[in-house]
């Protein structure tokens, strides 16, 4: 799916520009092909776009330059109720003055669809989400989580084929959303839909969909499956931005057979995998995943450069143990290790030597 | 913690019951605050709740009759309104003696006021009277009956009689009768000539004419307030200093401008003349009439329909619409089966502000209605400051506020008074 070709995209973005002073782009060429059945999801820090991406997609708001296409047409002239796509809101916009009922059948009344066949739709919708007995509530009187659900069978109930989520899990409280997280990818596979889900919680764009795509200053900086996006991250905002992440900085020595050997800025040589560094005496940031460092002599692998480095912290978190190190300079390194039977804990002071394969470091761009 | 096991009160730390100790730890709070609200209290009440009371006490008064007059309405007693006779000898005695006591305090000429609010003419029976009679010896000088109408002939008609007993009580429904265009003759409650009818009319043109208000200020306001809470900020605070600038300024300003306005020599005609839409010798007539106080009035009432729509409005979220329209309705589905049901207790709120305050305007109508767009306010002012019928200003000024309280009633039931938001 992450080479879905230019002909079998259901949704499209071909060079979509957005701006909305005639002065900044908060969209910056987009190009998007998304085929049917996906989950993708647009992953990024708040300003980055992807919100706007999303309201482009749904009708909201109109894109500057560039073609947006559904299905092989394009969709830039056709007002959003006309265009057929289902959409979760941030905070649900169930109408308070309907039932729950009355919400549901919503879409499928303007769509001029029988009494019978609506209250069938409606049942089955809220059968959906196993929420059957509150057809007669009122929004105010269910719970967030219940009113996640009813969202998302109200965006789900007129049988779209594509469904836009805009944060809808952002005001959840953690457990249930990660509740949420499981049943919506569920629903969305079991239905076959295809959705486009915008958060910027990374936890939840990694385990819930079949591509990311990371956004940064109107960009697409990478669009990948969760697996690609963390272990191989293609420039340091990524890096950074997924998952946990450490970073030394440093000047490139030498390339040769797909190893970069670099030389920190206090001088200690590393083997790296370059990424995007092409010749010696580029700076780069050289990025690190904490579980990937290794610190027992005995596993460490032969012939690779090693660290010095010296504890400064040790947290026992349960499940890992996430220490803290000094590491050429830098304060803020960390490690995270399991917490095994055999398993060695370090302690505050200690002055331990670590390492890592070369092709977990990355040396990406500076 | 052991407390809760037991049966009984729920006792505190130091044995007494907790309800008991919660009160006692609560009083100093309620009291400050009771401290905090006290001047308002006062004031309202010597201001506001008195005064109320004493109005409504004097729809109903009619002491004035029974201390002027003490004798002679209990000489009344016997006899029959009905008949076509005078009454006798006993009764003009009293009256004579009842006279000469008021005439020496002066306090004749009252209830000659009184009286004459229900029988016109009876007011000069009684002061001219009422000067002869002081210089009466009232033990000797019989009899009366003759003596009296000699006075003046007044004291021979019978209906001057029916007037005295049957406004004899010490409470009376004549003022709320006269104010609906009722009167209670002889025989009970009758209508009044026609002539004399015109409560009835002020009080339906001044519901109908508040109702046209209120509508104009909904249609006219509630674009307005949608864009006030749709708007960036910055220019919604520019409009919404637009809106409140007649707030800033003297309603008596606003009121004279629109005669300038609104005059047949005034700027519209004149305008309306040069364009030539209007002949000159034919220009709109737009004030002094019940055109006038509604244009006048829903430009003045205007802001105090905006306000709580606005306020209500900013409360609905745009996502709202959003959703709608994602779901498939089109802008005006979107709008009428999302939008304006949220923002309807805002347009009720505003609604009965606008009424209420329009039910009881008096300025405007006064400056721009002419004769035929006053208000029953303006009758009231009348009755309280140049006719002195405080009695009759009293029951219409009841009548206004039962008919008030009873509409509130009503949209209580129908929209309820929950759903009303000022801000």
């Amino acid at each position: 799916m992450a080479d879905a070709s230019n002909n079998d995209a259901f949704v499209e973005f071909e060079r979509v520009q957005k701006s909305y002073d005639g002065e900044n782009l908060v969209v910056k060429d987009l190009n998007l092909f998304m085929p049917r059945g996906e989950f993708l999801t647009m992953l990024g820090p708040s300003g980055s776009g992807k919100t706007t991406c999303l309201m482009m997609l749904a009708g909201f708001e109109t894109a500057t330059h560039g073609d947006i296409r559904l299905g092989g047409t394009s969709i830039n002239n056709i007002p959003p109720h006309k265009r057929g796509i289902g959409m979760v809101f941030q905070n649900y916009a169930l109408f308070p003055h309907m039932t729950i009922a009355e919400n549901l059948a919503f879409p499928l009344e303007v769509r001029k669809i029988g009494k019978s066949d609506r209250e069938a739709k409606v049942k089955r919708a809220l059968d959906m989400v196993e929420m059957g007995d509150f057809g007669g509530r009122r929004p105010s009187q269910l719970s967030g989580g219940q009113q996640q659900r009813i969202a998302l069978a109200r965006a789900l109930v007129f049988e779209p084929e594509l469904v836009l989520m805009d944060e809808p899990l952002g005001a959840l409280d953690k457990q249930l959303r990660e509740k949420m997280q499981f049943e919506i990818t569920h629903l969305a596979h079991r239905l076959g839909i295809t959705v486009v889900y915008v958060t910027h919680d990374q936890t939840e764009a990694l385990t819930m969909s079949d591509r990311v795509a990371v956004f940064e200053d109107g960009r697409i900086q990478q669009l990948a499956p969760p697996d690609k996006l963390y272990e191989e991250p293609q420039n340091s905002f990524v890096a950074q931005f997924i998952g946990e992440n450490n970073t030394l900085e440093g000047v490139v020595k030498e390339i040769s057979n797909g190893v970069a050997l670099v030389q920190l800025d206090g001088g200690e040589l590393i083997d790296c995998k370059p990424i995007n560094v092409t010749k010696p005496g580029e700076r780069t940031r050289v990025s690190i995943r904490p579980e990937r460092v290794e610190y027992n002599k005995e596993r460490l692998t032969e012939g690779v450069h090693t660290l010095k480095a010296e504890v400064l912290e040790f947290i026992y978190m349960g499940d890992i143990f996430r220490t803290r190190l000094r590491v050429a300079g830098n304060d803020e390194f960390i490690i995270k290790t399991r917490n095994a039977p055999d398993q060695v804990r370090l302690k505050p002071g200690q002055q331990i030597e670590i390492g890592w394969l070369p092709e977990d470091c990355r040396a990406l761009d500076a | 913690m052991s407390d809760t096991t037991q049966n009984g009160p729920v006792l505190a730390a130091d044995g007494t019951p907790l309800k008991r100790s919660l009160a006692k730890a609560l009083r100093l709070q309620k009291l400050r605050a009771l401290m905090l609200i006290a001047p308002l209290l006062l004031f309202i009440l010597v201001t506001f709740i008195l005064p109320v009371g004493d109005m409504l006490f004097r729809s109903v008064d009619n002491r004035i009759v029974q201390e002027v007059l003490p004798k002679t309405v209990v000489a009344l007693e016997s006899w029959d309104p009905a008949s076509s006779e005078l009454p006798d000898e006993a009764v003009f005695a009293a009256l004579a003696v009842d006279m000469k006591a008021a005439a020496e305090l002066k306090v004749h000429t009252r209830v000659a006021k009184r009286l004459n609010y229900e029988n016109p003419g009876m007011s000069s029976v009684f002061r001219k009277s009422g000067r002869k009679i002081r210089k009466w010896d009232v033990e000797n000088d019989g009899p009366y009956k003759e003596r009296l109408i000699e006075l003046n002939e007044g004291w021979a008609d019978l209906e001057l009689w029916r007037t005295i007993k049957t406004y004899s009580g010490t409470r009376t429904a004549g003022y709320f009768l006269n104010a609906v265009d009722l009167k209670l003759g002889a025989e009970g409650v009758e209508i009044r000539p026609e002539t004399e009818r015109i409560y009835n009319t002020m009080l339906v043109r001044t519901m109908r004419m508040s109702l046209i208000i209120t509508f104009s200020c909904i249609m006219l306001g509630y674009p307005v307030a949608w864009l006030l809470a749709n708007l960036p900020t910055r220019k919604a605070n520019l409009l919404m200093i637009l809106v409140l600038l007649p707030f800033w300024t003297s309603l008596l300003v606003r009121t004279s401008s629109w005669k300038i306005l609104l005059q047949q020599q005034g700027v519209i005609n004149d305008v309306l003349v040069w364009i030539g839409l209007v002949a000159d010798d034919n220009r709109l007539v737009l004030i002094n009439n019940e055109l006038g106080t509604i244009i006048a009035m829903t430009h003045i009432l205007l802001p105090f329909m905006i306000l709580p729509m606005y306020s209500v409005m900013q409360t609905i979220q745009p996502t709202y619409l959003r959703a709608a329209k994602s779901l498939g309705a089109t802008n005006w589905t979107a709008f009428w089966r999302v939008y304006f049901p949220q923002s309807v207790p805002g347009i009720g709120a505003g609604s009965i502000l606008v009424f209420i305050l329009a039910v009881g305007y008096y300025i405007t109508p006064a400056l721009v209605g002419g004769t035929k767009g006053t208000f029953i306010s303006n009758l009231i002012a009348y009755h309280i400051s140049t006719s002195g019928n405080w009695g009759l200003g009293a029951a219409l000024g009841s009548i206004l506020l039962a008919v008030v309280l009873l509409l509130y009633w009503v949209y209580d039931k129908i929209v309820g008074i929950d759903n009303v938001k000022l801000g």
